[in-house]
C-alpha cells in the first residue's frame, strides 16, 4: 500500500488537473496454498494434485470463456425427451459428436423434438458438465434443414386438431351478411390495421372496428392472442372476429400456428376470420377459422359490405317490394275478374235451372190443384184455422166458415142441424 | 312485427323485414287492404335505410376490459 501511494502522489500537480479516475490494480499477494513440497502451482507434483471436480469447475470456467453462444451444424443422434421435461441429444458429423442438452424452460422456442437423424443447426453455449467429465452443449434453438422442425411442428399439431374435429369443414360457420361490430385482435400499431381500416374506410362500410390488441410475434404472442380471444368471448359485442397481422419471416408468423391460439380461434363464439400474412403463408390459425382471407386486406372486404353494396342491396328490395305489390294488385283483378265470371255463369244456369224444376213443379201442382175440382162447380168450406171441413162432425152450431168457391170465398154461418133422419 | 317501424331497427334486420314484406304480398291470402299497409311499411323501412345509408361512416375503438370484469370500448382515431 505504501508503494502505490507514493506513486499516485509523486507528480502532485498533475494529480490536480488530472484525477486519477479509477484506482490503481491493487496487487495482491495471495499466500501459496498449503501445497507439501516445492509446487509453484496446483497440480504440478502428486502432493500438490487438485480434486477432480477443481479440475471439471476449472475447465468450464475456461470453455465458457472461451465460446460465446454459437451456431453448430450437425446431425441429431439418441434423442431422448427425460421424464424431468429436458430432452438430451448427440450432435455429431463424420468425425466427432457433442453431447447436447435443451433444459425444458428453453424448449418454447424450438417448434418441435428433433427427430434422430435430422440436419439441424443448433444455437448454445459450450460447457463441461462436471458430473460426467464431459462436453456439454446447451442449446436455446434448432433450425433443421430444410424447415423440418416446423413442418413437423405444423404435421402434430394439424393431427391433434383435426382429431378433435376442429378442421372439419362442416364447422365452418357462415360469415354475417352485415356484420355491425367487428373485433379486430391484432397489433394496434401493426401494418394488419393499418390495411383492414383502409379497406373499411375506402369502402365506405357501415360498421364499428373493435380493435383487441395482442402480440402477433415474439415469445409473448401466442398467450396474447389467446387472452385478446378469450375477452371477446367475455365481451359478446362482436358479431365477427377477425384475427390477424401483416406479412413476415415464418418465424415472426409462428404464433398464428400455436395450438392454444388455434384452439382459441374454435371456441370463439361468432364467426372467425384468419387474415396472417400473405397469401402464401398459410397458418394453422387459417385453417381453424370460418373464413381464410389471404392478407388483412381481403379480411375487410369479406368482412364488410361496401356503401355501394349496400344501396345495391335496397334498390334490390326496393325493387321487390313494388313488383310484389303489382303482382298482388293484378293477381287480384285477375282473381275478381274470374270470379264475376263465374258468378254470372253461376246465376245462369242457376235461373235456367230453376226455371225448368219450377214449371215442372208447377205442372204437377195444376194437376193437383183443387181449384180444378172447383171449377167444375164443387166447393170447399174451411175452418177459421184454414182447415178444409169434409165431415159434419166438424161443424157446432152458429160455427163461422168460410165457403171458397171457383171465384172466391163468402163468409158463412152452420145453422142447428136438422133431423138427419128426414 | 307487422306494426314494428321504430327508428331502432340495424340495416340488416331493415332488409331482413322488407323481404318478409314482399313475401307476405307473394301469399295468396292477403287481402287489399293489408297488402297496402304492408307496402307502406315496407317504404316506411326504405327510407329509414337509405337515410342511414347517407350518414353512417365507419368507427374505429379499442376494446376495454375493465378491473371488475366488465367491457368498455374507447375511440382508438
Amino acid at each position: 500500500m505504501t508503494s502505490r501511494r507514493g506513486a499516485r502522489s509523486e507528480p502532485a500537480s498533475e494529480l490536480e488537473l488530472f484525477p486519477a479516475a479509477e484506482p490503481a490494480p491493487r496487487i495482491v499477494e495471495e499466500p501459496l496454498p498449503s501445497y507439501v513440497g516445492s509446487a509453484t502451482y496446483p497440480g504440478e507434483t502428486a502432493e500438490a494434485a487438485i480434486a477432480v471436480s477443481t479440475l471439471t469447475e476449472t475447465a468450464r470456467d475456461i470453455l465458457e470463456g472461451a465460446f460465446i453462444p454459437i451456431w453448430v451444424r450437425g446431425e441429431i443422434t439418441d434423442f431422448k425427451a427425460h421424464r424431468n421435461g429436458h430432452w438430451y441429444f448427440c450432435l455429431r458429423d463424420s468425425a466427432a459428436q457433442i453431447r447436447c442438452v435443451v433444459w425444458n424452460r428453453d424448449q418454447r422456442r424450438i417448434p418441435a423434438p428433433p427427430d434422430d437423424g435430422m440436419l439441424v443447426a443448433a444455437f448454445g453455449r459450450l460447457t463441461v458438465y462436471p458430473a460426467r467429465g464431459e462436453m456439454q452443449f446447451t442449446v436455446v434453438r434448432i433450425e433443421a434443414e430444410g424447415d423440418g422442425l416446423r413442418r413437423k411442428a405444423l404435421e402434430i399439431t394439424r393431427a391433434r386438431l383435426a382429431a378433435d374435429g376442429l378442421l372439419a369443414p362442416e364447422r365452418k360457420r357462415a360469415l354475417p351478411r352485415f356484420a355491425r361490430t367487428i373485433a379486430v385482435v391484432t397489433s394496434p400499431d401493426g401494418a394488419a390495421l393499418h390495411d383492414i381500416v383502409a379497406v373499411v374506410r375506402r369502402r365506405r362500410a357501415q360498421v364499428r372496428l373493435v380493435v383487441v390488441p395482442a402480440a402477433v410475434q415474439g415469445d409473448s404472442a401466442p398467450d396474447e392472442l389467446c387472452y385478446a380471444l378469450d375477452q371477446i368471448n367475455r365481451w359478446r359485442g362482436a358479431d365477427l372476429v377477425i384475427v390477424s397481422r401483416g406479412g413476415g419471416s415464418r418465424e415472426d408468423m409462428w404464433a398464428f400456428n400455436n395450438e392454444r391460439v388455434a384452439r382459441a380461434v374454435a371456441a370463439c363464439y361468432a364467426p372467425t376470420i384468419s387474415a396472417v400474412g400473405h397469401e402464401v403463408d398459410l397458418s394453422i390459425c387459417d385453417l381453424v377459422a370460418d373464413y381464410r382471407a389471404p392478407t388483412p386486406s381481403a379480411a375487410a372486404e369479406a368482412a364488410t359490405l361496401s356503401k355501394t353494396e349496400l344501396e345495391a342491396e335496397l334498390r334490390r328490395a326496393a325493387h321487390r317490394l313494388r313488383a310484389a305489390l303489382a303482382a298482388k294488385f293484378s293477381a287480384d283483378r285477375d282473381h275478381l275478374r274470374h270470379v264475376a265470371r263465374d258468378l254470372v255463369s253461376a246465376a245462369v244456369r242457376q235461373t235456367s235451372v230453376r226455371r225448368a224444376s219450377l214449371e215442372r213443379v208447377s205442372g204437377r201442382l195444376h194437376a193437383l190443384s183443387p181449384l180444378a175440382t172447383m171449377a167444375r162447380g164443387y166447393s170447399v168450406a174451411r175452418g177459421p184455422d184454414g182447415r178444409a171441413l169434409t165431415s159434419v162432425a166438424q161443424f157446432t152450431e152458429d160455427m163461422p166458415f168460410d165457403l171458397v168457391l171457383r171465384d172466391g170465398s163468402l163468409p158463412a154461418k152452420a145453422w142447428p142441424r136438422s133431423d138427419p133422419a128426414s | 312485427m307487422a306494426t314494428k317501424r321504430s327508428g331502432v331497427l340495424t340495416f340488416e334486420q331493415r332488409l331482413a323485414r322488407l323481404e318478409q314484406i314482399a313475401s307476405e304480398l307473394d301469399a295468396e291470402n292477403v287481402d287489399l287492404a293489408k297488402a297496402l299497409s304492408l307496402f307502406e311499411e315496407g317504404i316506411d323501412h326504405l327510407r329509414s335505410a337509405a337515410a342511414e345509408l347517407a350518414t353512417a361512416e365507419a368507427t374505429v375503438q379499442r376494446l376495454v376490459e375493465r378491473a371488475d370484469g366488465t367491457f368498455g370500448v374507447t375511440d382508438a382515431d
